[in-house]
């Protein structure tokens, strides 16, 4: 698939007064993980509900698999596969009853079905527990067995909306597999997160901040725009060094980091490390130019600091 | 004193959670208010309008004359006149008078003797309806046109009574199919009231909706269970009714069946619909008590339809349980069959269609 599996023009939605998306521009390429970065209230959530048709958009033009949303979203439902933030399946009904219904839901015939529910039961190492009540499942396990509904009827496009947020590093690297396999079987994942390290395992990714998309590109493009952007100090009394690296004009952010102060500058420069070090005039602080990382490719996109 | 605080800390809490939940909010004016108007209206033990008919086999003046003085006691209202005592009490057995009245052929002939002049028809299974009937039994009555007002002094009543379907006028034979339509509309509305709204609650519905299900289709599946419910619901207490309270079944069980099929169907949608403006499963429950109070004291249950006001009878017309209690009183001590009974019939499909369809409309599939 090389076609665009979601494209959207000036998108905005608003509660009353609360612009929760704002004038957002996207474009998801077919068959990608596509992440969605962002703390919470950045219009992650809405952002995902309205481009699954759940909220009318307020203005903007949506195209998700060739379907005009708002008015196609009947159609688009058959096509997608959506997992909520908070788990939404029955609490009561065991992992094989919360697949049958669901199954029977989207239409799927009873040998297909069955089939089907067999399938991801193995894939999704749920087997073992097919008779247990979704309550009485761990994290880890509920998530999965969200993620098997999701695409029980093969969706071409899966929406996730920080599925991993009660799940354990152990579990959250084995779904991110998961993920990838589907990705590769052609599914377009668009998923939302406040991890860096997930959001950098994204094919591409967009940036949020308040409802306006900051930033988007992937990770390996927008963390080369920060080369010689990104210094790290260390040294003695590193409380003090912050307060007088933030006093500089160049210097945008600076965050302690164990023993070392990272300081993000506003623009790139030749040898970041040694003007820094003149600036600041200590010679007994270390300071060296540093490999960006995501994280810094987000507080130089948000924090009131957009410098494209 | 930090007990004071921590009290006073709750206490505050609490207030404020109430003064953001509009509909408890509104539910704490609204219940009180709607139940002292409706008791108020309601509780009206003096009947007045009861429908009656009347069957004329003499033809004559002393029957005409003798009518025009029962209907001046305003306690019963004409709204018919037939041919032959068999369509009359086929009408009492619909339901639609409560008591005929009805004068022999040779009226002026008992008139002059000074035996009974007329026989009272009249349904016992709403004792307050008969009771109010019998005060009537020995009213003095002016047969001569100029005679002095109880002129016609008997030392028999006045009026031969025949008391149908509850001769004994015990009220239990009243209450309990009453009962069942009472019982049947508060669980068959919090059943479906609560449903939607749990779903919600647990945040079901937010899956539920990406998928292609329609609003109705997720309407009926929620319904149809429940309708099962209710036929057990009907079962238990009918037996019960039978066996503990000896309340007698002359009707059929098809018929039965025929009427309580859509008074349930008729209360389920109504659950539907108020699970479609609640948003927490409290608030569902007060807007089935919201339904049920009415349910309670205008549907005939407690007090006589025919001793309510006008306006009561509109807000009473308007809830399926005043229907349904007519219709089973009517197939349990009456024997009416379903076909008597069809507009009450028809009026719970009317409006479980409208009610539903309504509760469909209001049900979109998006989270604006």
């Amino acid at each position: 698939m090389n076609d665009l599996a979601i494209r959207a023009r000036g998108l905005s939605r608003a509660f009353g007064d609360l612009v929760a998306v704002n004038k957002v521009d996207l474009e998801v390429p077919g068959g990608q993980i596509y992440g969605f970065l962002g703390p919470n209230g950045s219009g992650k959530t809405t952002l995902i509900r309205t481009l699954c048709g759940l909220l009318t958009p307020t203005t903007g033009e949506i195209d998700v698999l060739g379907l005009k949303i708002p008015a196609e979203a009947e159609a688009l439902r058959r096509k997608i596969g959506y997992m909520t933030q908070k788990f939404s399946l029955y609490d009561d009904l065991s992992v094989e009853e919360n697949m049958q219904f669901m199954a029977r839901i989207h239409g799927l015939g009873k040998q297909a079905g069955r089939r089907r529910i067999e399938e991801l039961l193995d894939r999704y190492a749920l087997t073992p527990m097919r008779q247990r009540i979704a309550a009485a499942m761990s994290g880890g396990q509920r998530q999965r067995l969200a993620l098997a509904v999701a695409t029980l009827h093969s969706p071409a496009l899966l929406f996730l909306d920080e599925p991993t947020s009660a799940v354990d590093p152990e579990n959250r690297r084995e779904f991110w597999e998961k993920l990838f396999d589907l990705s590769d079987a052609g599914t377009t994942v668009l998923v939302s997160t406040h991890y860096m390290d997930e959001a950098e395992r994204c094919h591409q990714l967009a940036i949020l901040e308040t409802g306006h998309l900051r930033k988007r590109g992937t990770p390996a493009a927008l963390m080369a725009e920060l080369d010689t952007r990104v210094v790290e100090i260390s040294g003695n009394d590193l409380r003090h060094v912050k307060e007088r690296a933030l006093q500089l004009p160049q210097v945008q952010s600076a965050a302690q980091q164990g023993l070392q102060l990272r300081i993000l500058l506003r623009s790139a420069c030749a040898d970041p490390a040694q003007e820094l070090g003149a600036q600041l005039g200590d010679n007994t602080l270390t300071i060296k130019t540093a490999r960006p990382s995501l994280e810094d490719v987000f507080v130089a996109s948000t924090h009131g600091g957009i410098n494209a | 004193m930090s007990s004071l605080a921590r009290i006073g800390a709750i206490t505050l809490k609490e207030l404020k959670q109430l003064s953001r939940d509009r509909v408890t909010f509104g539910m704490v004016v609204m219940i009180p208010l709607i139940q002292l108007l409706l008791f108020g209206y309601a509780v009206n033990t003096e009947v007045r309008d009861i429908p009656i008919a009347i069957v004329d086999l003499s033809g004559s003046a002393v029957a005409r004359n003798i009518t025009e003085q029962v209907r001046v006691t305003q306690v019963v209202k004409i709204v018919a006149r037939y041919n032959t005592p068999q369509e009359a009490e086929e009408a009492i057995v619909a339901g639609k008078v409560r008591a005929v009245l009805l004068f022999p052929d040779n009226l002026p002939q008992r008139a002059a003797s000074g035996d009974p002049v007329g026989q009272w028809m009249v349904d016992g299974s709403d004792t307050m309806v008969s009771s109010a009937i019998l005060t009537l039994r020995n009213m003095p009555l002016q047969l001569v046109a100029g005679a002095p007002e109880g002129a016609y002094q008997a030392t028999e009543p006045s009026f031969e009574v025949a008391l149908f379907f509850n001769p004994e006028r015990r009220s239990e034979v009243n209450i309990v199919p009453g009962l069942t339509a009472i019982i049947l509309t508060m669980t068959m509305i919090l059943f479906t009231s609560i449903a939607l709204v749990r779903e919600r609650e647990r945040g079901n519905i937010e899956l539920l909706i990406t998928t292609p299900i329609s609003p109705l289709e997720l309407m009926a599946g929620k319904l149809i269970p429940y309708v099962f419910v209710g036929i057990v619901q009907v079962t238990i207490i009918l037996s019960l009714g039978r066996l503990v309270f000896g309340v007698p079944f002359v009707g059929s069980l098809l018929s039965l069946a025929l009427i309580s099929m859509p008074f349930i169907a008729a209360s389920l949608t109504l659950g539907l619909l108020i699970s479609t403006v609640a948003r927490t499963q409290m608030q569902a429950m007060q807007l089935t008590i919201f339904i049920l109070l009415p349910s309670i004291l205008l549907s005939g249950f407690a007090f006589p339809y025919e001793a309510m006001p006008i306006p009561a009878q509109y807000v009473a017309e308007m809830l399926p349980a005043t229907h349904y209690v007519r219709l089973i009183r009517g197939v349990i001590l009456r024997g009416a069959e379903a076909s008597q009974l069809l507009p009450d019939i028809i009026w719970l499909l009317g409006f479980t269609v409208v009610v539903l369809g309504i509760a469909t409309k209001r049900f979109n599939k998006t989270l604006d």
